[in-house]
């Protein structure tokens, strides 16, 4: 334990862009798009700053304000957390480049707005990443629950209004399960922090804490979309691009899955689950996530929908890791939150970026797109491999690993599942690849190359060739595999 | 001095009321800054006296004219009703500032001199209530602060006087079932003084008279805060009356009814008494479930903004009262730190819509539209108190709904944290439709960008601002800082034996 400012500075960073980006307002829109890149820059170096500590092994608190007895606002820093933040602070950088590029472009409104809520929906997602305990990490989930919905509606048709309605009557009923589970973890144990491998065990009542367990997942589930709670997240398309790679990749759903591990691996901790047994249950649940998200991607025509099943599908592969309780089935969780990350971003910015130059959103129209942005559709090939599982992609890594893990607890059911996932991904997402190279276009066949402006084809360059090193090099600059390696020792003990 | 802080309290307000009114008729200038002054010593005294309290731990007696209790009337500060005398003297204060540019508009010039008259004898029954450790005392300020209260309301628009003489016949109810709980206790044990009676009741506990009269107290007290199903009166009153008195009345009065609840059930009678002997709290938790849901389904029914927040208060009162109904120090401290937040919360949420209405000349909900950018300090008002009230961290609503949850889980009463979530749930559709309309604008509905432009606002003057930008940055500080507020003041607030 160390104590040390930066994972306050950390979350003080894009709170204090919010504010900028306030302040300077639409007169003076480039100072308030500096302001936006200062301030993820800075939140990045600041996260970047406490890595090497946190490999070395050392746990970075920062106390904010105490709240009562045994509990208090309170930011610490460990792998996990590390992993989620990295990823978030490092992908605001890409977004809100690729935000520029896309909002000029389509000249859209409110962009004062959109940079605010942007902001203070980074503020939350790294707080939750950096939370010591769960009240402090219920109140950056609300903060990000309440920042993203004004992203949702960011249209203000009647369909994104309603879209953002369900978005909020989701995810605010979500909330207040979760207080419920929160409060009473708190009457049982008098603690809420943190602990690897869980505190609530031998607390409660098996029964109670079978409840408190449901009501803890049914409640971060919904923002991690598990079926069947998961209807928020397509109606939630009709956002503009960056706000889908913000709620697929960056943060929100991100920050639900990241909360559904920590209530699995730190607040009841794998030894508590299998007395529970608890996990099976859990474990049976996002399987038919897994499958039934699959096969309703496959039937998708809308791009971003069809994209938006498959992050359903993806999460619930996340959670399913995680609730086998093995070794290798963990650290395949725990990798596959970040590759993910990078994966998903790279398809939502190409399809932001057919929608840009080419107002196309339909699969069906995208024939022969592959010629006219060779870039973009490059780029979406790297991440549609990634999702399949095919090397040299990460996610080939993150899949080995979770595979590994169900071979590890003996489970070949949930191997099949791992494996039809994958082939279901590989169904929804070639035919794509394929009808954009190889099938003729049909309206203006041979117009020649027409890419998306810089701001926009260069973050998604950009991260469909960190899908590639990551694969090559799953250690380089985020360190993400040595943290996961960091996190499962802390959880199962050495090995 | 500071000895007598505690009197000065009632003392400077009742006084400079009639001054107010007197110089008023000649000069009516001097009656805001004489106002203000007199609200301003009146935060000194209360936060001196709960200062005193704090560093020496024990509570400030005072006794009138030097006669000593049980005979005289006694004005008692301690922990409780030490933080809620400062919170009205905060709150009186921004309130009575930004009424100014208000009262120029709504009263005619003529009606300044009573009004501010009133105003302060408002407060001055608000502090007496909270201050008095006497029964009977506190029935007189009870009455001064209610028949203000009728007054002011009476000047407001339309079928104000109506709504004001409905709200005097359920407010004198209410008070005879209170003077006739008192007239009980005193019959049984010949003494008016609370801490007396503390002593004297315990061994007539099973008396049937006793039994009578916390009955008629209770419900008496109900009456005045508003407490469902006896709340009819308030959201007729209070939307009708005038906005510069409705920022007044509407965070403070029915929280000093709570305030006044705490005290009879849990230090003038005995925890043990109120909670177990006889289930009086858990009854109390069971009625306020149902008010929490009631009012706040008949607060989704309104179309007029005001409105709704009268009904929003009826569903604050529940939050407190289920705080009591959980009776263990978790509930009981979320029902303190809620009656406290909930001054601050509507006290900001009525300056927003008592400028909306002045400026934006509009008081529906689906007027709001472009409020954001005509208004834009007032429309991030109304979000914060909004977040507050729906209980989002780190603004102070969600803490003392924390609180209250705790003390729901920890007396296994499930019923009664459901009806918090639900509440807070039902609580953030409504504000979240507001907030649509407030920051929504359909811009590409032609029809709708025409009528929105033809809304302009008025500038809003400073003395208007700078007061919600306060209350604003309270609600927020009491929430960050809730842990020192808690650990300091509440946990001794709470009566020993709960």
């Amino acid at each position: 334990m160390t104590h040390s400012p930066l994972p306050l500075i950390a979350v003080l960073f894009p709170l204090l862009g919010a504010v900028l980006v306030l302040a300077t307002g639409a007169r003076r829109a480039n100072l308030r798009e500096l302001c936006t890149m200062l301030a993820s820059a800075g939140q990045f170096a600041a996260v970047l700053s406490m890595l090497p500590r946190v490999i070395r092994g050392q746990t970075l608190t920062c106390t904010m304000l105490p709240l009562g007895p045994g509990l208090a606002l309170e930011l610490r820093v460990d792998p996990f957390g590390m992993i989620f933040a990295l990823l978030s602070s490092f992908l605001w950088i890409v977004v809100s480049v690729y935000s520029i590029g896309y909002m000029r472009s389509l000249q859209e409104h409110a962009q004062t707005r959109f940079y605010f809520c942007f902001a203070m929906a980074l503020a939350g997602a790294s707080g939750v990443a950096l939370s010591g305990n769960l009240i402090t990490l219920y109140m950056f989930y609300e903060i990000l629950t309440v920042a993203t919905f004004p992203l949702v509606a960011h249209k203000e048709t009647p369909e994104a209004i309603r879209a953002a309605r369900k978005y909020l009557v989701y995810l605010l009923g979500g909330a207040v399960v979760v207080l419920f589970a929160i409060a009473a973890t708190y009457c049982l144990t008098g603690s809420l922090d943190f602990v690897a491998g869980g505190f609530v065990g031998g607390s409660g009542s098996a029964d109670l804490l079978r409840v408190i367990f449901a009501a803890f997942i049914i409640g971060f589930g919904t923002k991690a979309a598990i079926m069947p709670l998961h209807e928020w997240l397509p109606s939630a398309m009709v956002a503009p691009t960056p706000v889908s790679a913000l709620l697929h990749a960056v943060a929100v759903v991100k920050a639900g899955v990241f909360c559904c591990l920590r209530v699995i691996l730190y607040v009841y901790g794998p030894g508590t689950l299998a007395d529970l047994a608890l996990w099976t249950t859990l474990a049976g649940v996002v399987s038919c996530t897994v499958i039934v998200a699959n096969l309703f991607a496959l039937t998708q025509d809308n791009l971003k929908r069809r994209l938006a099943f498959s992050t359903i599908n993806n999460l619930a592969v996340i959670i399913l890791g995680a609730s086998l309780l093995t070794h290798e089935s963990v650290r395949g969780a725990l990798l596959h939150l970040p590759f993910h990350g990078f994966m998903k971003i790279t398809l939502f910015m190409c399809a932001g970026s057919i929608f840009v130059v080419a107002k196309k959103e339909l699969v069906s129209e995208l024939d022969g797109i592959g010629r006219r942005m060779p870039v973009t559709m490059a780029a979406f090939t790297v991440g549609a491999a990634g999702l399949v599982g095919i090397p040299p992609v990460c996610g080939f890594l993150s899949k080995w690993y979770l595979c590994l893990g169900a071979l590890e607890a003996g489970e070949i059911l949930f191997l099949s599942v791992f494996l039809a996932s994958a082939l279901l991904d590989a169904a929804y997402f070639f035919p794509i690849v394929f009808s954009a190279f190889f099938k003729p276009e049909q309206e203006n066949p041979g117009a020649g190359v027409k890419e998306a402006p810089v701001a926009v084809a260069a973050p998604l360059a950009v991260t469909a060739l960190l899908c590639l090193s990551l694969f090559m090099y799953p250690d380089g600059m985020f360190r993400f595999y040595t943290l996961g390696d960091l996190a499962v020792k802390s959880l199962f003990g050495g090995r | 001095m500071t000895v007598h802080f505690s009197v000065l309290i009632v003392v400077v307000p009742l006084l400079s009321s009639f001054l107010v009114f007197a110089f008023g008729l000649f000069q009516r200038r001097v009656c805001f800054p004489a106002t203000v002054a007199a609200l301003a010593a009146c935060l000194v005294f209360s936060a001196g006296s709960f200062r005193t309290v704090l560093t020496t731990g024990r509570p400030v007696h005072y006794h009138l004219g030097g006669w000593a209790p049980p005979w005289g009337i006694e004005y008692v500060v301690d922990y409780l009703n030490g933080l809620v005398l400062t919170a009205i003297a905060i709150v009186s204060l921004l309130a009575a500032i930004y009424a100014r540019t208000l009262v120029a508009r709504e009263i005619p010039a003529a009606k300044h001199p009573p009004f501010y008259a009133l105003f302060l004898l408002q407060v001055t029954g608000l502090f007496g209530m909270t201050v008095t450790g006497d029964m009977f005392n506190l029935y007189v300020l009870l009455e001064i602060a209610s028949f203000s209260a009728y007054a002011l309301i009476g000047m407001g628009e339309g079928a104000a006087p109506f709504a004001a003489f409905r709200y005097m016949i359920f407010g004198t109810l209410g008070a005879c079932s209170y003077l006739l709980g008192v007239g009980y206790l005193y019959i049984s044990t010949g003494s008016l003084n609370m801490a007396d009676l503390r002593q004297i009741l315990v061994p007539i506990y099973f008396s049937q008279a006793l039994m009578v009269g916390l009955a008629f107290l209770l419900l008496g007290i109900a009456v005045k805060m508003a407490f469902f199903p006896v709340h009819l009166w308030l959201p007729d009153s209070y939307t009708l009356a005038p906005s510069c008195v409705s920022v007044l009345l509407a965070p403070l009065f029915t929280k000093v009814g709570a305030y006044v609840m705490i005290r009879v059930l849990f230090t003038v009678f005995d925890p043990s008494f109120s909670i177990t002997l006889l289930p009086v709290t858990t009854v109390i938790g069971w009625v306020a479930v149902a008010g929490i849901l009631f009012s706040s389904i008949m607060a989704l029914a309104q179309g007029d903004l005001k409105r709704m927040l009268c009904y929003l208060i009826v569903t604050e009162g529940g939050y407190i009262g289920v705080g009591i109904g959980a009776g263990n120090r978790p509930g009981l401290t979320g029902s303190i730190f809620h009656l406290l937040n909930d001054m601050f919360m509507m006290g900001l949420l009525f300056m927003a819509v008592g400028a909306i209405q002045a400026h934006f000349r509009t008081r529906t909900i689906s007027g709001l539209t472009g409020l954001h950018r005509s208004m834009p300090v007032t429309a991030a008002a109304l979000v914060v108190g909004g977040l507050s009230v729906i209980g989002v961290p780190p603004l102070c609503g969600f803490f003392s709904k924390w609180y209250l949850i705790l003390g729901a889980i920890e007396a296994r009463q499930w019923f009664f944290a459901g009806a918090l979530l639900l509440g807070s749930l039902l609580n953030a559709v409504l504000f979240f439709r507001i907030f649509e309309r407030c920051y929504f604008e359909a811009p590409h509905d032609p029809a709708h960008r025409k009528r929105e432009a033809g809304v302009k606002a008025d500038r809003m003057a400073m003395g208007e601002l700078i007061p919600m930008a306060l209350m604003a940055v309270l609600v927020i500080l009491l929430g960050l800082f809730s842990g020192y507020i808690v650990q300091h003041a509440i946990a001794h607030a709470i009566p020993p034996g709960v």
